[in-house]
């Protein structure tokens, strides 16, 4: 039997998030084949056929599914889910959406976030906000799993393509309608996929002082998040957000500016190669997990940081 | 309209748990324990929807031991007008969790559940979603803010990307984000009060439900600890580190 990913994407690209998926499917056994529902998305299931460990694209046209709707999505899964032993999604608002509703139509206890695979059906997730590792098995005949995208390389680009195959759309349920989506359009690199990103906290005192890191962010190619308290103060929208109920980064480098570090906050970050903490108080939860930790007050430490990079860079 | 509001007594978010040296689970023995904050946003927008006359009952329920009951009182408390406890000492699992509120729902018939996107313990992020494919409802998660209309919801939803705006038929399933509302904290007269509102005790078997979980947790282990780090001195010798050591810039 095989395994099936749920591809994320917007009907023109593939989303990053599902080449991991793809990567964590390749280490279950049996063909990975990537489900492709969409609208007028034909380049969406090329590009899926391209990517390396993909054995057969399904593709499926329908404009109930031009906006993913859990409902919609969740009736086609289900309707050919019986030719596969494990379903797959990146852990994103996407795939956590949909695949809790595609497991309970098919009676499966679903595996959420998953960080490693073990077995066929022994996986590893974090628990309460990160601080506890869980070794568990499923006991279903069948797998529902939820990828946590930082824990898996992306997969890279295969010989040649994969056979492209036309499945038929489901009836929609009519359930549910997309309304509209407000996308903040931004010129850096995506939180989740960046090389480097620099985070600020309530420390930042008003959305205004962003600028600070944007600055700093702009010299360093690097993306920029937030924490939660930094989000609710309205300084920055929601989709900045890191951390146990926000987004999960792991880049090479994060820069905590402003954010004293609550195990909340930690849960996203803390599997970044190297940690930098920039926080006026010593005493800062953030110092236990920063590789390198400067003490004092960001308003004067980020402009000089961004100098000093700027003069590096020549 | 009626609403259902499941409410997850967890470990409260401010304390660190502790492992089992043996690794066969958590030490949650003695902590202080709350109600699942994403839970106590849920009920808030249910007594929200009260006052503003578009419910017209608020029924919080919670699963597990009997003290469970505590939880559910911190519902009444703020706000909720009765209360049902499911009560079993078998470990529930988010679908296990999912068939019993499915079987209250036949029971009670809302026009709307209530609930947290997220149980801060297992931080499984499904019962919601299940529980909506259980019904064949319609689900809106993550919920950041929610209009109800006539025999409709539309519901502002924090997605990766921004805000997604959708609208879904009642009866529905909505979870709920961290944004939706600040929480009230219940009044004194009140946490009085809701010491006199019923609370019902139902078991999963009375519900027609076998809760027996499907995960086994095989062993729960300290994540990987990170090298306590070093204090630099400036700018100029941060920058030295990452170009040089760290290699990161
Ligand atoms: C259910 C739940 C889920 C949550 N999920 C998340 C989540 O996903 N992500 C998240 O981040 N949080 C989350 N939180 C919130 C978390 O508990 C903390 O409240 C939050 O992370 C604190 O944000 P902060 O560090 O920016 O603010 P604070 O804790 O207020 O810290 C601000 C820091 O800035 C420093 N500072 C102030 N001024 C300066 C200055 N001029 N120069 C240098 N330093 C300065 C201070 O010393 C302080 O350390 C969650 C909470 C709950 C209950
Ligand atoms: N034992 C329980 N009792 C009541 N509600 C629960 C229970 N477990 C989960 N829930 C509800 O389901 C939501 C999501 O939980 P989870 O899917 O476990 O992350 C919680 O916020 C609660 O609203």
């Amino acid at each position: 039997m095989s395994v099936l990913v749920l591809a994320q994407h917007d009907n023109r690209a593939l989303d990053k998030a599902t080449l991991h998926t793809v990567a964590a499917a390749a280490r279950l056994p049996g063909p990975v084949h990537v489900l492709v529902a969409g609208s007028d998305c034909g380049a969406v299931a090329e590009a899926a056929a391209a990517v390396e460990g993909v054995a057969k694209v399904l593709k499926v046209e329908d404009p109930a599914y031009a906006h993913p709707l859990a409902e919609d999505l969740a009736a086609l899964l289900v309707a050919i889910a019986g030719d596969y032993d494990d379903l797959l999604a990146p852990a994103t608002t996407f795939g956590k959406n949909v695949m809790p509703r595609v497991a309970a139509l098919l009676d499966v206890a679903q595996v959420s976030d998953v960080v490693e695979i073990l077995g066929p059906d022994t996986f590893k997730r974090y628990i309460y906000a990160g601080n506890a590792l869980a070794t568990v098995k499923s006991r279903d005949a069948r797998r529902v799993l939820t990828v946590r995208t930082t824990s898996f390389p992306a997969a890279g680009s295969r010989n040649g393509k994969a056979e492209i195959a036309t499945v038929a759309a489901v009836e929609s349920t009519g359930l549910s309608s997309f309304l509209g989506r407000e996308v903040a359009k931004r010129e850096r690199p995506e939180l989740t996929s960046a090389r480097i990103v620099v985070s600020g906290g309530r420390g930042l005192g008003s959305g205004e002082n962003f600028k600070l890191l944007e600055e700093l962010a702009d010299v360093l190619g690097a993306a920029v998040g937030a924490s939660r308290a930094a989000v609710d103060a309205g300084f920055v929208p929601n989709d900045y957000q890191v951390g146990q109920t926000g987004k999960i980064v792991a880049p090479e480098l994060y820069i905590a500016v402003g954010i004293s570090g609550a195990i909340q906050h930690l849960a996203g970050m803390k599997d970044s190669k190297v940690i930098v903490a920039i926080n006026k108080d010593e005493e800062a939860p953030i110092f236990q997990v920063a590789d390198y930790g400067l003490v004092g007050d960001l308003f004067k430490i980020v402009p000089e940081l961004t100098a000093e990079l700027r003069r590096a860079r020549g | 309209m009626r609403v259902l509001v499941p409410v997850k007594r967890v470990v409260d978010y401010n304390v660190k748990i502790r492992i089992k040296s043996d690794q066969s689970g958590v030490d949650i023995a003695g902590l202080k324990m709350s109600m699942n904050p994403f839970d106590e946003i849920a009920t808030e927008e249910a007594i929200r929807l009260k006052e503003r006359g578009v419910a017209s009952e608020i029924v919080a329920v919670s699963m597990g031991e009997a003290k469970c009951q505590e939880t559910l009182r911190t519902a009444l408390a703020m706000g909720a007008d009765r209360a049902i406890l499911v009560e079993t000492a078998v470990e529930l699992q988010p679908l296990a969790v999912a068939k019993l509120l499915k079987a209250i729902v036949a029971r009670e018939q809302p026009g709307l559940v209530l609930m947290g996107k997220q149980a801060i313990d297992d931080d499984s992020n499904q019962t919601a979603q299940m529980l909506a494919g259980l019904l064949g409802w319609p689900q809106a998660t993550f919920a950041s803010k929610i209009e109800i209309g006539d025999g409709t919801a539309t519901v502002g939803r924090e997605v990766d990307e921004g805000i997604e705006t959708i609208r879904v038929r009642l009866p529905a399933v909505i979870s709920v984000d961290l944004r939706l509302n600040e929480p009230r904290y219940a009044s004194l007269p009140n946490i009085m009060k809701a010491k006199k509102k019923p609370i019902d005790t139902l078991t999963p078997e009375a519900l027609g439900v076998d809760p027996t979980p499907r995960l086994d947790y095989l062993r729960v282990e300290e994540p990987p600890k990170r090298k306590a780090g070093v204090k630099v001195g400036s700018v100029q010798e941060l920058v030295a580190k990452l170009k040089g050591e760290a290699g990161v810039i």
